[in-house]
């Protein structure tokens, strides 16, 4: 009997008993007849890559074509080319100013994308590229997976590194000479890098499942109510079209 | 559990159809009595009196007509564009715990995109030993799993962490949804190419135009994550990335990638923008926290809210959901008096991991004013916070992960407000 067909008989035999990964049985707990019966169903290769054999190895043209990403933290993957502040600035008018500005400063609800420097404690923080993104790999693997909104991905390498270049200035994190490369991408240190934490802190509240009088009835005090703000749409009829506020 | 038995024992007796009929809405009752008045007893009713439709008169079927108010909805003031934008779905008309699929919540950040299956490519590849192209037949050939498990963005509740703001069930909590998904698990197509030693991050991409891309912890990968195409009977709805997408089981909805085109393995994580500039909660003192995947436990009432208000004194059914990104819901409790006093609730079958969780629990309303909330306990023993004590820790700006008691006010009149208490 071949792998496969071997692998087929297992696992309508068993349904029941294969495995989360699949259609693996699990054996624990058998003896005799059971356990050599769940044994043979497991095949030589069942952990081995390519047990099931399906799809195609993907050649490395295939994988050149949508492999685009360029890592944050250290620039892996960014592609070759360069790009300088000037001419990210008449991209940037062509491409991008209609919704954040010419200079970054957001055409309405769109984006900001410079500003908010010192507001990151402020009781309406401003974060922006400049006062609050980590990296700056990241401005340019985002400008060239998902920018310009209406038409993503169709910018030229080089152009994204201007635009990354332009940006960066704006912000006053780059001088005006500076260029965008795979090599100077990479080192430029982003004010707020060193304000994120990456590893999860929670449960950080402490609730305790108190059943009677567990806070004084005088306590108890309305501080915020939604009523009467005018900000909720209608949740009958037709989708409200109301406006922002 | 004993006192929401012991709370339900009289009237499971006594009263129970009369409990029944009430409880299907207050609101909802009047209206169709007021509607039906020439078609109730004795009279009969137009449509006992005719022939209906043909089958296949409508081949794929749809809602009745009179629930045309019960669809997705969104806030217009909220997103520049409707295409990276969001939508809610109607918690307030959704009976059990399962989402239908035409009111799962949509989450877009370059729109919906309307993939050829034919077309559509998965591509695994990075530190593999056999970088791997998918058709669409070749993953649905893998031995495949079907779960139940919500989908919850982590923004839900977003709009409330400084004040109440919207007075609306549907747009306080409506960006959740529980299905039944049908896929492969991931640990399948990662153990069909190989992983290299030195494999410890796993990124995934979206095909949609902003080929939205998340980093994910290689052991949570091979814990529960499905790539799915099957959701609730059908294929995945486009609004959810058809013909694939990936599902990360009590994790921030956004890892979930839709449109789900390539699976790259790495060595540490990407720090892409949508982990980075945004889903990252910001701290009073100005830091900002990132990978903060689990949507921790979490509940609400949805009978009686601003939508569902009570009409008149006397006995209703206060009913709810539950939810844990850790596990299963192992109790709620209910307070009507603003969290003086606590009951716990009835939990209704089944309840499940990671997966919405209804409750109930009966409640004769006095026709004064009330504060009615409820309190999520998980498997692992936490305990859902207030909004003072999350705003205690973490402020007002984090935007994401509000998973805060939610306190409905009822007022004499029986109209029902979204308030906070301090």
């Amino acid at each position: 009997m071949s792998s496969s067909a071997r692998r087929a008989f297992c696992y309508r035999s068993s349904p029941r008993k294969r495995g989360p990964g699949g259609w693996i049985p699990a054996c624990a707990g058998m003896s005799g007849i059971t356990l050599l019966f769940c044994l043979w169903c497991i095949p030589a290769g069942a952990a081995s890559p390519g047990a099931f054999g399906y799809g195609h190895v993907a050649t490395p043209q295939e994988i050149a074509g949508w492999n685009i990403d360029a890592r944050g933290s250290d620039g892996a993957g960014l592609p070759p080319g360069k790009g300088d502040v000037s001419h990210g600035a008449d991209v940037f008018i062509q491409q991008c100013g209609p919704c954040h500005g010419t200079f970054g400063e957001g055409e309405g609800r769109y984006p900001k994308l410079e500003g908010g420097v010192g507001t990151l404690t402020a009781d309406r923080p401003e974060p922006t590229v400049g006062s609050y993104w980590p990296f700056a790999p990241t401005l340019w693997d985002y400008i060239n997976r998902a920018m310009p909104f209406s038409a993503p991905h169709t910018l030229s390498a080089d152009d994204v590194y201007a635009l990354t270049a332009y940006i960066l200035n704006f912000n006053n994190i780059v001088p005006a000479d500076f260029v965008a490369d795979r090599d100077t991408l990479p080192k430029v240190k982003m004010p707020n890098r060193d304000n994120f934490t990456w590893t999860d802190p929670r449960p950080d509240t402490k609730n305790a499942a108190c059943m009677k009088n567990c806070i004084e009835p005088q306590a108890v005090k309305i501080i915020s109510t939604a009523e009467g703000k005018d900000l909720t749409p209608r949740t009958t009829g037709p989708l409200d079209t109301m406006k922002a506020k | 559990m004993g006192q929401g038995v012991q709370a339900g024992g009289p009237f499971a007796r006594r009263s129970f159809l009369r409990f029944g009929a009430a409880a299907a809405g207050g609101a909802m009752l009047s209206r169709q009595a007021r509607a039906s008045a020439e078609s109730a007893p004795p009279a009969e009713p137009d449509w006992s009196q005719t022939i209906g439709s043909s089958v296949v008169d409508r081949p794929y079927g749809k809602p009745s007509d009179f629930e045309k108010d019960v669809i997705r909805r969104d806030v217009p003031w909220l997103t520049a564009t409707k295409e990276s934008s969001v939508s809610f779905s109607p918690l307030q008309s959704m009976p059990g715990i399962i989402t239908a699929n035409g009111l799962f919540f949509e989450r877009y950040h370059a729109g919906r995109a309307d993939v050829d299956p034919r077309q559509h490519r998965l591509l695994i590849h990075g530190l593999v030993e056999r970088p791997l192209v998918l058709t669409m037949d070749d993953v649905m050939r893998f031995p495949a799993v079907s779960r139940i498990h919500f989908i919850e963005c982590p923004a839900n509740g977003g709009m409330e962490w400084r004040e109440a703001q919207l007075n609306s069930l549907q747009f306080t909590h409506g960006m959740i949804g529980c299905a039944e998904w049908t896929g492969v698990p991931l640990s399948t197509l990662l153990g069909e190419v190989g992983l290299k030693k030195e494999a410890k991050w796993v990124m995934v991409e979206g095909a949609d135009g902003a080929r939205m891309n998340r980093s994910l912890p290689l052991a949570k990968c091979l814990d529960d994550c499905l790539v799915v195409y099957g959701q609730n009977g059908e294929a995945l709805r486009p609004e959810q990335g058809y013909p694939l997408r990936l599902l990360v089981p009590g994790w921030e909805g956004n890892v979930s990638v839709k449109w789900l085109r390539r699976i790259k393995v790495g060595d540490a994580p990407w720090f892409s923008r949508e982990e980075t500039s945004k889903y990252t909660e910001l701290m009073p003192d100005g830091k900002a926290r990132g990978f903060t995947w689990v949507n921790e436990a979490k509940s609400v009432i949805t009978f009686p809210c601003p939508e569902k208000p009570v009409a008149a004194p006397g006995l209703y059914e206060i009913r709810g959901l539950a939810w844990s990104g850790h596990g299963k819901v192992k109790q709620v409790d209910v307070s009507v008096d603003g969290g003086i006093n606590w009951q716990t609730a009835q939990l209704q079958e089944p309840i499940l991991s990671k997966a919405l969780t209804r409750f109930t629990l009966p409640w004769r309303w006095d026709g004064k004013q009330a504060l009615l909330q409820s309190r999520a306990i998980d498997d692992t023993g936490y305990v859902q916070p207030t909004i003072a004590q999350l705003r205690k820790v973490r402020g007002t700006n984090p935007i994401y992960h509000n998973n805060s008691i939610q306190t409905w006010q009822v007022k004499p009149d029986g109209s029902v407000f979204d308030v906070q208490l301090g």
